[in-house]
């Protein structure tokens, strides 16, 4: 082999076939990334060119810390990483034991499963918007029937918005937080269970003491990677309320953008940016660690 | 075993359910008239026939949207696929130094936050004249699609016997002779399989969408179904119709491969 093509052959086109898509990944994702921190170090006002665009240093997140509304949109975000990874990953968990089982049509079932992880987040999103209509939606007739009277504006009322909100996430993606959890429940031995049936562990026991400690890997790596996912949140948050009632939905995410393109504030909407691709870049760390092993053993696989 | 399957079935059975009442509500609503779409009590039988499409491919231009939506989402598969089979294959067959490196260095680029993109890459986009142009959308769509498609392919080329290329390099092919004449033709379900999760991506995505198409006439169906906007109401039936025919290609993509899905899926998630 290495006669043929000589080792030396071989690494340029390697280096050949990998060029173009290295090329697109430096120039559109981690230029960006350096961009952007430059970009949060001026004061740059989209509406006013006049003004240039001038050198301010760290006056950008100086605002960034000071300010109620982004201190506000970052503990909403919090909350809403907080509340809705945990919701996926426990209902995933729970879907996954049941997917794992066989049973006739297991097929069509992990298909239906699949289908709210397929739609569209904007579908998704305005049809939550619907079902929860405060005059003619589906949930209040669920809730309350004919009684019209009692009826809710589920996301122009502060207490619910954000519920609404992650409702509709959890109904999207807790099948993804599953089918990371059945790909690890797939890997242990069937055999196992035999056993530990045979020793007398009760269907509670073996689930304690064998399921859960071997599939914990497969469930760190959902919540890993449902968190960053979270983080990220936009589509949702744009349809089904615009970051409202008073600001009750308005994520990092979404008052970086409306920062940046609706009122022209490039330079504080970039530190925004900065901020929270901080935060998801420390949760992928995590997740780097998590599968780093797997990574390096590819390399020698 | 056997004998306590019921309760099983039984949870599947709810959670077959909740994955697929919401959205069946929806596309139940876009057959409705449009005086029974915001009946209360709901009406549970649709009589509108295509009603609802007819007007929301008259009132909303519904096609326009599905035509942006497949040149942007159908050019970002082809674009994608083909930078990522040449990176997957020197990635899982060639003598490459850092290779994990490379390999995590993608991994963090699909987790980039969108929002930390968009400032550089719209003044990139408008000093190049792309916004508002499906290229211009494009870009992007290929930059954050590349690293699951490498990951699902790199995967797979691992896979695949190593004896098979060897007999093609003894037989004076080249590396690139093997790699276009036996990897390629082996590679259809490794591809296949990354090309329908490119596709849902970019047939899917708001944010970039959002950003750098403000034209009517370029927007892909998530914007138009986002912004549908009615004189004095919310045009829900057009919406649920326009949302409908958004959805049942993505179902059906679903239904036919969900095999295939899942198992890219976890490529790019956990396998490594």
């Amino acid at each position: 082999m290495a006669a043929l093509a000589g080792p030396r052959g071989e690494r340029l086109l390697a280096w050949g076939l990998l060029l173009p898509c290295l090329a697109v990944v430096c120039a559109f994702a981690f230029w960006p990334i350096v961009y952007s921190v430059v970009l949060s170090l001026h004061r740059i006002v989209l509406s006013l060119p006049g003004l240039g665009a001038p050198f301010v240093g760290l006056e950008n997140y100086a605002r960034l810390l000071s300010e109620p509304g982004a201190r506000h949109s970052a503990g909403i975000t919090l909350a809403f990483v907080g509340a809705s990874t945990l919701l996926e990953v426990s209902l995933g968990t729970l879907m996954a034991l049941a997917l794992d089982k066989s049973f006739r049509g297991r097929g069509l079932v992990r298909a239906a499963v699949l289908v709210p992880w397929a739609i569209p987040t904007v579908v998704a999103s305005q049809m939550w918007r619907f079902i929860l209509n405060d005059r003619y939606g589906l949930m209040n007739w669920l809730v309350f029937g004919g009684d019209v009277g009692s009826y809710q504006a589920w996301l122009a009322s502060p207490g619910w918005a954000l519920g609404a909100v992650i409702l509709a996430d959890v109904w999207k993606t807790s099948a993804f937080a599953a089918l990371i959890v059945l790909a690890g429940l797939q890997t242990i031995p069937r055999d196992l269970y035999e056993a530990a049936a045979l020793d007398g562990a009760g269907p509670w026991q073996r689930f304690r003491h064998l399921t859960l400690p071997l599939v914990l890997p497969a469930l760190a790596v959902a919540l890993v990677f449902r968190t960053m996912d979270a983080f990220r949140v936009f589509d949702l948050v744009y349809v089904m309320t615009q970051g409202g009632p008073a600001n009750a939905t308005n994520v990092l995410q979404f008052y970086g953008y409306k920062k940046m393109f609706a009122e022209g504030f490039m330079g504080y909407g970039s530190a925004v940016s900065v901020l929270v691709f901080v935060m998801v870049l420390a949760v992928s760390l995590i997740y780097l660690k998590l599968v780093g092993r797997r990574l390096l053993r590819g390399e020698t696989a | 075993m056997k004998r306590r399957a019921w309760p099983w079935a039984l949870a599947a059975g709810a959670i077959c359910a909740l994955s697929l009442a919401p959205f069946a509500w929806l596309v139940l609503t876009s057959f409705k008239s449009a005086g029974q779409v915001t009946a209360i009590p709901p009406v549970l039988w649709p009589g509108g026939g295509l009603e609802l499409y007819r007007s929301a491919l008259s009132r909303f231009g519904l096609m326009h949207f599905v035509l942006n939506s497949l040149l942007v989402a159908g050019g970002t598969t082809v674009i994608s696929l083909t930078l990522g089979t040449g990176a997957a294959y020197a990635l899982a067959r060639l003598d490459l130094p850092g290779r994990p490196w490379l390999m995590g260095a993608l991994l963090l680029v699909s987790m980039f936050p969108q929002i930390s993109l968009a400032g550089p890459i719209w003044r990139m986009l408008q000093s190049a004249g792309l916004l508002n142009t499906h290229l211009g959308l494009i870009i992007p769509y290929v930059t954050l699609t590349l690293p699951l498609a490498v990951w699902i392919l790199t995967s797979y080329f691992s896979e695949l016997p190593r004896e098979l290329e060897e007999a093609a390099l003894l037989d004076g092919c080249g590396r690139l002779g093997a790699l276009v004449r036996v990897v390629l033709p082996l590679a259809g379900p490794g591809m296949f399989t990354a090309a329908i999760l490119v596709f849902i991506y970019a047939w899917n995505e708001f944010f970039f969408a959002l950003l750098i198409m403000t034209r009517r006439s370029v927007q892909t169906l998530p914007v138009g179904i986002a912004l549908f906007q009615g004189q004095y109401t919310m045009p829900w039936g057009e919406i649920a119709a326009a949302s409908t025919v958004a959805t049942v290609p993505l179902v059906l993509l679903v239904f036919l491969f969900q095999r295939r899905i899942v198992s890219g899926l976890s490529a790019g998630a956990i396998k490594g």
